[in-house]
């Protein structure tokens, strides 16, 4: 049944360092790379090469422009992937039973087994974190890569999603969120992370850290100094006179 | 959101015959031998088309079968019974009126009852979804009953019934316009609010995701078409109502029949509109509406 389990012994989610990120799509590729094989129908592309180029990816990279009341504007990369919510909207709405969010751990998966790709779930998630592959027909969604985590034949340092291994800024993390005491939880008491939308109910496991607090200078520039420059002798003399004129 | 052709005529078409089927089955209309025959037969006609249309947007049709397992929680998998319950249910009180079995009427009235609760099932797999706030109202399951209503009386020949009907759709398509374009903001959802970044300045788009369309541009950004919007509700509103109400007026069947067609049309124009013009809140991430 697609009803949701009340609680998971595990909320693994991942804490998206928006200070960090560098927008550089390492995360999107590493994403792409892994879930092209493996788990599931591979995530396909249409016309990769033509004139309109589609394709099927689990994590986008968005980068916006945020403009303070005061000082500078900044520019802010902003990846967005399923957040795993406690309260998934996608799973209770699938008729297959298809859609399910595992009591053990929280991951929401899709059974592509049992999914007749009518895409209401895509319709139900407000983060845009489902989409359609074409070639398969069938709902792909982030795993948190379910393959590695739990995979044994891995060296221990790859058993974490494919994004977190592949950023080379670190600014994604995975783990636990229902403990306390785990490096997610820690970091994003730390750091105040956030979730997205939290009024629509949906209970999102993912945290996002906020950018840290820019440095305001009191002047423009350091060199500021240097440009202040009196001229002496005949060029003051000079100075003087044309700006009398 | 995307208006999928299938989508819409299946929600038109088995609308206005469940519509049918409830008038039907209550009884407004006495029909008896081929004549019943023909109309339980047009009722059905209308359900099934319709049904059989809204699998042709499935990725994997094959597997419909599939959707009647989750009615505890899934409206669509309760619309998958209600509409099979409605088509076994009105079959004894069709066969009654064709054949002349004289069935007692109690048969019929829960044939009627289950095609209402369908499209009202139809009506809340819409209404469900939070992140399209435009659905998200008690006025959009009104709507679709509304218009099965009317549509089914303008099939039945329900001619006076009819017309107030229509008038009544006329007030319901006006209320859902009204509420309809205030929703979104009600919802108070920016681009600020929905990354989170609002609290440090003013957030735009400063580059997209990607540069290609994806399946969230085209499934629920779906933006195309929506300058007409104003003339379309304007040919839906007297396509669905005004004209059918005066066309009634004319005696005999031409004025029924084409009373219904041009019903039909209007409702294929607003339903049209209630997925082009219904805006998903994912579009905030991508400075779109």
């Amino acid at each position: 049944m697609t009803c949701l389990p009340v609680t998971t012994q595990k909320k693994l989610g991942l804490a998206i360092d928006l200070d960090t990120c560098v927008g550089c799509q390492a995360c999107v590729t590493a994403c792409k790379g892994w879930n092209d094989q493996g788990y599931g129908a591979p995530l396909s592309d249409q016309s990769p090469y033509g004139a309109e180029p589609s394709g099927t990816f689990l994590n986008r990279v968005h980068s916006y422009a945020v403009q303070p009341i005061d000082g500078l504007a900044q520019t802010i990369n902003f990846p967005r992937s399923c957040l795993h919510c406690e309260d998934a909207p996608c799973v209770p709405v699938c008729p297959t039973g298809a859609s399910y969010k595992r009591a053990e751990d929280g991951i929401v998966l899709v059974n592509e087994d049992a999914c007749i790709g009518c895409g209401l779930c895509a319709w139900a998630c407000p983060y845009g974190a489902r989409e359609m592959d074409a070639a398969a027909g069938v709902m792909k969604k982030c795993t948190l890569c379910v393959d590695r985590i739990y995979n044994e034949n891995l060296p221990e340092e790859d058993r974490e999603p494919a994004c977190v291994r592949g950023c080379p800024t670190g600014a994604r993390h995975f783990g636990d969120f229902a403990d306390p005491d785990s490096k997610v939880s820690r970091l994003s008491a730390e750091r105040g992370g956030y979730a997205l939308m939290p009024d629509l109910g949906t209970k999102p496991v993912n945290r996002y850290l906020p950018p840290r607090k820019k440095d305001q200078r009191s002047e423009a520039s350091v060199l500021a100094p240097l440009l202040d420059i009196r001229a002496s002798g005949f060029a003051g003399w000079l100075d003087r006179v044309l700006g009398k004129i | 959101m995307h208006p999928a052709p299938s989508v819409i005529l299946f929600s038109v078409l088995s609308g206005a015959g469940f519509g049918l089927l409830a008038y039907l089955g209550f009884g407004f209309v006495h029909l008896y031998g081929w004549l019943a025959f023909l109309w339980w037969g047009l009722g059905y006609g209308l359900a099934i088309i319709g049904l059989f249309a809204s699998t042709f947007h499935l990725g994997n049709p094959w597997r419909a079968w599939r959707a009647f397992s989750q009615w505890r929680s899934s409206w669509l998998s309760r619309e998958a019974w209600a509409s099979v319950a409605t088509l076994l249910s009105c079959a004894p009180m069709a066969l009654s009126d064709w054949l002349s079995l004289d069935l007692p009427r109690s048969f019929g009235v829960l044939g009627g009852v289950c095609a209402l609760i369908t499209v009202f099932t139809t009506a809340m797999i819409y209404t469900q979804i939070k992140a399209v706030p435009r659905w998200h109202h008690w006025i959009t399951p009104l709507m679709f009953l509304t218009f099965a209503l009317t549509g089914g009386a303008i099939l039945a020949g329900q001619n006076g019934l009819a017309q107030l009907l229509c008038g009544l759709l006329l007030g319901v398509m006006l209320a859902v316009y009204r509420i309809g374009d205030g929703q979104f903001a009600r919802r108070a959802q920016t681009l600020g609010s929905a990354t989170g970044l609002g609290v440090i300045g003013e957030v735009t788009v400063f580059e997209q995701a990607h540069t290609a369309g994806n399946y969230l541009l085209r499934e629920m950004i779906y933006v195309v078409g929506r300058r007409h919007a104003v003339k379309l509700r304007g040919i839906a509103l007297v396509l669905a109502t005004g004209v059918p109400a005066v066309l009634l007026l004319l005696p005999g069947i031409w004025g029924a029949g084409l009373a219904a067609v041009c019903h039909l049309i209007g409702a294929l124009a607003a339903r049209w509109l209630f997925f082009a013009e219904a805006e998903h809140v994912v579009g905030l991430y991508y400075g779109k509406r």
